[in-house]
């Protein structure tokens, strides 16, 4: 496949991206669980989208132990191993928007304090606090035109890449889709369908952000060729 | 690129100096003024010393102000800062006059610079009220706390909180430190800098010759905790841990080596119960250092075999990071930003009791192997995390986002 102009006939290009976040206190924060279903019920959306994506982002060692912030949070500050484990395994692929998300938090949450007798509370100072953030958007100076080459730079993409182009494209784009998929149907509308198909079929939220690189370049690879620069 | 920020790029990268730049092209030109409370000593001085000369390197014109205060000032700036971090000893009126006091003086002599600035950073509670005594200011301000505030005396918080309402943003260095204000509360946490003498690397003929200096035995185990003579610090409590450790292993070496700060008049009072606790141990180091005495902090550090931190309350901790940069591992408070240093059984371990701290050097201690595997991990972590670099690229995030209006995304290049 070596189409690189879009059906104007003019070349499209891929510029590699990075981004860091900017967090931002809300000022919420919760330290028993009622306290918690209160707060993810009014809670700014994009605090959501901080603590189910934007943890890709931060300082860690280990793959996750439970997948989105308030999950850790209910295992390891309010000591709820079995809700913990509810909420981990939601995946906010599943649900058209954050506010469908929040109404599926909220009611795992409901669910479980009916059945509490004692509303389990967290240490002072390990209470749960809501943050949201800005995104930063930086240029890599790196253009890919071919796709042949998109093997090569995806290899080579910082974490922050991978989410900008992976993930924080599906906020940006209207069809929720990922850069390499658009940019893709951009060059050829119909050419590159089953490589599309295989991209859209990569889950984004439960591999970490180096898997994640590692699983498009698997993907991308099986199409172009290894090294097919 | 200029002959400093190449040398960053050495260290953290091409990409990310990169990124600095692009941030920095949109603010070039702007004035920014840093304020707080002391030149020297103290980890917000330090910082200001490299933040600034970066910032203008980066095209912005940056200075930095330092209000002046008598002793009745620094006494209530003091109080005020351990009731900040949950001391509930009653701070007396005069206090209050004297912080007031102090504040309008040095309105008067700042009018001009801060009235005419881009942007403003007010250090912590020392200048805060400056911001309402200089109404015609024209440009963004904002407070940047660096302490814990997570549990403040309730009364003196109030009294501060009106002193922050009017400003733009605030700066946090943990989300348990944010309280409830009307802006938004940014978290950035703070960092080290890699070329400062305090961090760079040193030939061993200079480690050995601090050992010397202090007659420290290069074949014993040696373990080092660098910290202002505070009791949030916790010094009698590393003793405690020190002489927990030595039943196991006898031949174990402590420094507690403190760094003066212009700002802390209760620095002497608790030096005096460490060497009182210390007393008749010569083993027991504890070393009152100027506050220009980095390099030999650098060589204490790198002489350690251990760095601890037993602080019961830390707005971050820098000499974390500083023990961490050299490859140490470190065994930290469970509090405040130590939590964002230390990962158990990563780059060190988290304790709450002198009980803990002494398990936690005899594990490091019987293997050796966990020991420098740790210590390589703690300096990769900082490298990718704690650096100047960081740090500075988010400054200029708030910047940008605060002169540009941004909400949600600032798209560069």
């Amino acid at each position: 496949m070596d189409n690189n102009t879009n059906p104007t006939g003019e070349s499209a290009a891929f510029a590699v991206k990075d981004c860091a976040l900017a967090a931002i206190a809300t000022g919420e924060r919760a330290q028993n669980l009622k306290e918690l279903r209160d707060r993810l019920q009014t809670i700014d959306a994009a605090a959501l989208y901080y603590h189910f994506w934007g943890t890709r982002l931060r300082p860690s060692f280990d793959d996750p132990e439970y997948n989105n912030d308030i999950a850790g949070w209910v295992r390891h500050g309010l000591h709820e191993p079995s809700l913990a484990e509810r909420l981990s395994v939601v995946d906010p692929m599943d649900y058209p928007d954050l506010e469908a998300l929040r109404f599926e938090l909220v009611e795992i949450v409901e669910d479980y304090l009916d059945r509490l007798p004692v509303i389990p509370w967290s240490h002072e100072d390990r209470q749960f606090h809501f943050i949201r953030s800005q995104i930063v958007v930086f240029d890599t100076h790196h253009v890919v035109t071919d796709p042949n080459d998109i093997v090569d730079a995806v290899s080579a993409m910082s974490a922050g890449s991978v989410f900008y182009h992976f993930i924080d494209a599906r906020r940006r784009t209207p069809d929720q889709m990922d850069d390499f998929r658009t940019w893709l149907i951009d060059l050829d509308r119909t050419g590159y369908n089953p490589l599309c198909d295989r991209l859209a079929a990569i889950d984004p939220y439960f591999p970490t952000l180096t898997e994640l690189r590692d699983q498009l370049v698997a993907v991308l690879a099986g199409f172009f060729g290894e090294g097919s620069s | 690129m200029s002959a400093t920020l190449e040398q960053y790029a050495r260290v953290a990268g091409e990409d990310v100096v990169d990124q600095l730049r692009q941030l920095s092209e949109r603010l070039r030109g702007l004035r920014v003024v840093h304020v707080n409370s002391t030149r020297v000593g103290g980890g917000v001085a330090e910082i200001l010393a490299k933040l600034i000369p970066l910032q203008s390197e980066l095209g912005i014109e940056a200075s930095w102000e330092v209000i002046d205060g008598n002793g009745g000032f620094y006494a209530a700036t003091k109080a005020f800062h351990n009731a900040l971090q949950g001391s509930r000893d009653e701070i007396p009126n005069e206090a209050f006059i004297a912080y007031e006091r102090t504040n309008v003086e040095n309105a008067d002599k700042l009018r001009e610079r801060l009235a005419a600035a881009d942007m403003v950073f007010i250090h912590d509670p020392q200048p805060a009220p400056l911001l309402d005594l200089i109404p015609e200011r024209k440009g963004k301000w904002i407070w940047r706390c660096h302490i814990d505030v997570s549990n403040p005396e309730r009364h003196l918080w109030k009294y501060l909180r009106d002193k922050l309402l009017n400003y733009d943003a605030s700066i946090f260095s943990l989300a348990a430190f944010a309280q409830p204000l009307p802006h938004p509360e940014y978290l950035i946490p703070p960092s080290i800098d890699p070329l400062s003498e305090k961090n760079v690397d040193l030939p061993e003929a200079d480690v050995d010759a601090v050992r010397n200096q202090f007659g420290l035995d290069p074949g014993r185990p040696l373990m080092v905790q660098v910290s202002r003579f505070d009791r949030f610090k916790d010094p009698v409590g590393v003793i405690r841990a020190y002489r927990l450790a030595r039943e196991f292993a006898p031949d174990l070496q402590l420094v507690l080596a403190g760094g003066g700060a212009t700002d802390d008049p209760e620095g002497d009072k608790v030096l005096d119960e460490v060497r009182s606790a210390a007393a008749g141990d010569p083993d027991v180091h504890v070393l009152e250092l100027p506050p220009d005495a980095h390099r030999t902090i650098n060589a204490l550090q790198r002489a350690a075999d251990i760095a601890i931190q037993k602080s019961t309350r830390e707005g971050f901790g820098l000499t974390v990071a500083e023990a961490m940069w050299k490859g140490k591992p470190v065994i930290g408070g469970d509090t405040g930003g130590i939590r964002l240093q230390v990962v158990n059984y990563h780059t060190g371990f988290l304790v709450s009791t002198p009980e803990g701290a002494a398990l936690r050097i005899r594990y490091l201690l019987h293997h050796r192997d966990k020991l420098l595997e740790m210590g390589a991990k703690a300096k990769s972590f900082v490298c990718d995390h704690f650096l100047l670099t960081r740090h500075l690229r988010e400054y200029l995030t708030v910047m940008a986002a605060l002169h540009f209006d941004v909400q949600d995304r600032i798209e560069l290049g």
